[in-house]
C-alpha cells in the first residue's frame, strides 16, 4: 500500500516522512525521524511517557497518527534545552532528583513546560492535576512535584 | 488502513457512505486509536474530520452555543460563553482523561462511542442538547438522549457523523452540574454519575428540571420521576431524598470490579442530591 508523505515542523524546523495509516506520531518520531526522547509506556494513553505538544496542545503522542502531524508544529523533549543549555526544569530536575530511571521523565517535562507556559504559578495541587496523566513508577512523585514548582518560582524571576 | 483528511462535511459523508461497513470516523482517536490498537476494530479507512471548514468552531446561534464535533475538552474549557452557560456540561467534559486526552478528546465521541461510563453524556441529556448528523441522505438533528442504542452502539446509520451538538439557550437562573463517582480522584472511569439541569424562580423554587444518570444501565437514563420530584421545591432534604428514590427506582446497573448493584443505587441517589444542589447555587438559589 502506499506511504503517506507528511510534511510538519518539529521543535522549529521542518520534517519530512513517509508513514504507514497504522502509524502513530511516537512511531514516527522514534522509527523514523531518531527522535527517541519520548517513550512508549502503555501505547493506551495512559502514561505520558509518549507526551509531545501538537499546535501548542500537550498530547500522547501514541494517540495520535503520523498523518495528523501534516501541517502541524510538534514539539518534543529534544527541543527543550538550548544547545548545551538545559531548561529550567531539566535543571530543576536533577537539583531534586526528580527521576531514577527516567523512563517518565521526557513526558513530565514536556507536560510540567506546558503547564507552566499556561499557568507561571501553579499550586502544588494544580501541578498534581496536570500531572495526573503522567505515571512514575519510582519516585513517589513528591520530588517531581516540588522540581515543578521550584522551576515555576525561578522562571517568575527572570 | 488508509487514512483521509476532508476539509468539507459533504467529503466526509461520501467516504464513509462509500464504505460504511470498515471505514471510521476519526475525531480525537482517544478510543479508536486505543480499540485499533487492542486489536478490537480493524477499520479499513479512518476518516479525519478534523480538518472539515468550521468542524473546530464554537457559534454562539440562537441564543445557545454550537459546538463542533472536532472542539477538544480543553477548547472547550477555555471558552468563557460556554462555561458560564453550561457549567456542568463544561465539568463533565473536563473530566474525560488526563491533560493529554484532553488536548484530543471530543464530545462527539465520548457519545459516539457509545460507553455506558462516557462521562459528557449525562450532562449533555440534561442540558437537552442536539446533535446534528450528516449523512447520505442529507442532515437531520436527532437529541442526544436518542443518539446511545447500546454498550458501543447508536442511532447514526451507515455514512452519517455528527458534525456539531448544540446547546441551547436557558432563561436566567438555570444552570446544570454534573458529578460521577470514582475511587481515585483522576484518570479513572466513571462506577455511576449524575447530571442535574434546572431552572429556579424568583423565590428559589425548581420550575423546570431534566435529571440524567450515567453508568447505571446499558445507555444514559433520562428520569422523568427524578426531575417530577424537584419541580415545585426547593433543594431542601425532604426533596433531594424524593429526588434521590427516583434515581435509585430508575436505575438497572450491574455487578462489576468497579461497583455493586446496590452500590451504584445508592451512590447514584447521594450524586443526585449533591448535583442538584450545585445546580441551585450556580443558578442563584439559596439552599
Ligand atoms: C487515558 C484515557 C482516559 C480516559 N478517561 C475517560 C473518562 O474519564 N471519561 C470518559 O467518558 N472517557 C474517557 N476516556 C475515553 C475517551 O477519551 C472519550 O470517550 C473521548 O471523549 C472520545 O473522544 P474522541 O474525540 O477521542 O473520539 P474518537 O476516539 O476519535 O472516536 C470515538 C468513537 O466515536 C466515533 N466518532 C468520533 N467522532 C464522531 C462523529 N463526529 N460522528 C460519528 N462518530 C464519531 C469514532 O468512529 C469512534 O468509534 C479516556 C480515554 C483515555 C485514553
Ligand atoms: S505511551 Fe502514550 S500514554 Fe503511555
Ligand atoms: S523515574 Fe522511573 S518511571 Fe519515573
Amino acid at each position: 500500500m502506499s506511504k503517506i508523505h507528511v510534511t510538519t515542523r518539529i521543535n522549529g524546523d521542518e520534517a519530512e516522512f513517509l508513514c504507514d495509516a497504522e502509524e502513530t506520531l511516537l512511531d514516527v518520531l522514534r522509527d523514523h525521524l531518531n527522535l527517541t526522547g519520548a517513550k512508549e509506556g502503555c501505547a493506551s494513553g495512559d502514561c505520558g511517557a509518549c507526551s509531545v505538544t501538537l499546535n501548542g496542545r500537550l498530547v500522547c503522542s501514541c494517540l495520535v497518527l503520523g498523518a495528523e502531524a501534516d501541517g502541524a508544529e510538534i514539539a518534543t523533549i529534544e527541543g527543550m534545552a538550548s544547545g548545551e543549555k538545559l531548561h529550567v526544569l531539566q535543571q530543576k530536575f536533577l537539583d531534586h532528583a526528580a527521576l531514577q530511571c527516567g523512563i517518565c521523565t521526557p513526558g513530565i517535562l514536556i507536560a510540567a513546560k506546558s503547564l507552566l507556559e499556561k499557568n507561571p504559578d501553579p499550586s502544588e495541587t494544580e501541578v498534581r492535576y496536570w500531572l495526573a496523566g503522567n505515571l512514575c513508577r519510582c519516585t513517589g512523585y513528591d520530588k517531581i512535584i516540588n522540581a515543578v514548582i521550584d522551576a515555576a518560582a525561578e522562571m517568575r524571576k527572570v | 488502513m488508509q487514512y483521509a483528511a476532508p476539509t468539507t462535511t459533504e467529503e466526509a459523508a461520501r467516504l464513509l457512505a462509500s464504505n460504511p461497513k470498515a471505514a471510521r470516523v476519526l475525531a480525537g482517536g482517544t478510543d479508536l486509536l486505543v480499540q485499533i490498537r487492542a486489536g478490537m476494530i480493524a477499520p479499513d479507512l479512518l476518516v479525519d474530520i478534523k480538518k472539515i471548514n468550521g468542524i473546530r468552531d464554537i457559534t454562539a446561534e440562537g441564543g445557545g452555543y454550537r459546538i463542533g464535533a472536532a472542539v477538544s475538552g480543553a477548547e472547550l474549557g477555555e471558552h468563557a460563553g460556554v462555561v458560564a452557560m453550561w457549567p456542568g456540561v463544561v465539568e463533565a467534559v473536563e473530566l474525560i482523561g488526563s491533560t493529554q486526552v484532553q488536548g484530543r478528546c471530543t464530545m462527539a465521541g465520548n457519545l459516539c462511542n457509545a460507553s455506558p461510563a462516557a462521562d459528557s453524556v449525562p450532562a449533555l441529556v440534561a442540558a437537552d442538547a442536539v446533535a446534528r448528523i450528516v449523512g447520505p441522505r442529507g442532515e437531520r438533528n436527532v437529541a442526544v438522549l436518542d443518539i446511545p442504542r447500546g454498550v458501543g452502539k447508536t442511532s447514526l446509520e451507515a455514512g452519517e457523523f455528527i458534525t456539531s451538538i448544540y446547546l441551547p439557550k436557558r432563561p436566567d437562573r438555570a444552570s446544570d452540574a454534573y458529578l460521577r463517582f470514582i475511587p481515585r480522584t483522576e484518570m479513572d472511569i466513571a462506577v455511576c454519575s449524575a447530571g442535574v439541569s434546572l431552572t429556579l424562580d424568583s423565590k428559589g423554587i425548581i420550575t423546570e428540571a431534566r435529571v440524567a444518570l450515567g453508568a447505571v444501565a446499558p445507555t444514559v437514563l433520562l428520569v422523568s420521576e427524578a426531575a417530577k420530584a424537584l419541580i415545585g421545591h426547593k433543594p431542601d432534604d425532604a426533596t433531594l431524598a424524593a429526588l434521590g428514590k427516583a434515581c435509585s427506582d430508575a436505575c438497572k446497573p450491574i455487578d462489576d470490579k468497579r461497583g455493586t448493584i446496590e452500590f451504584r443505587r445508592d451512590v447514584v441517589a447521594v450524586l443526585a442530591g449533591r448535583a442538584a444542589r450545585i445546580a441551585c447555587q450556580r443558578a442563584g438559589g439559596s439552599l
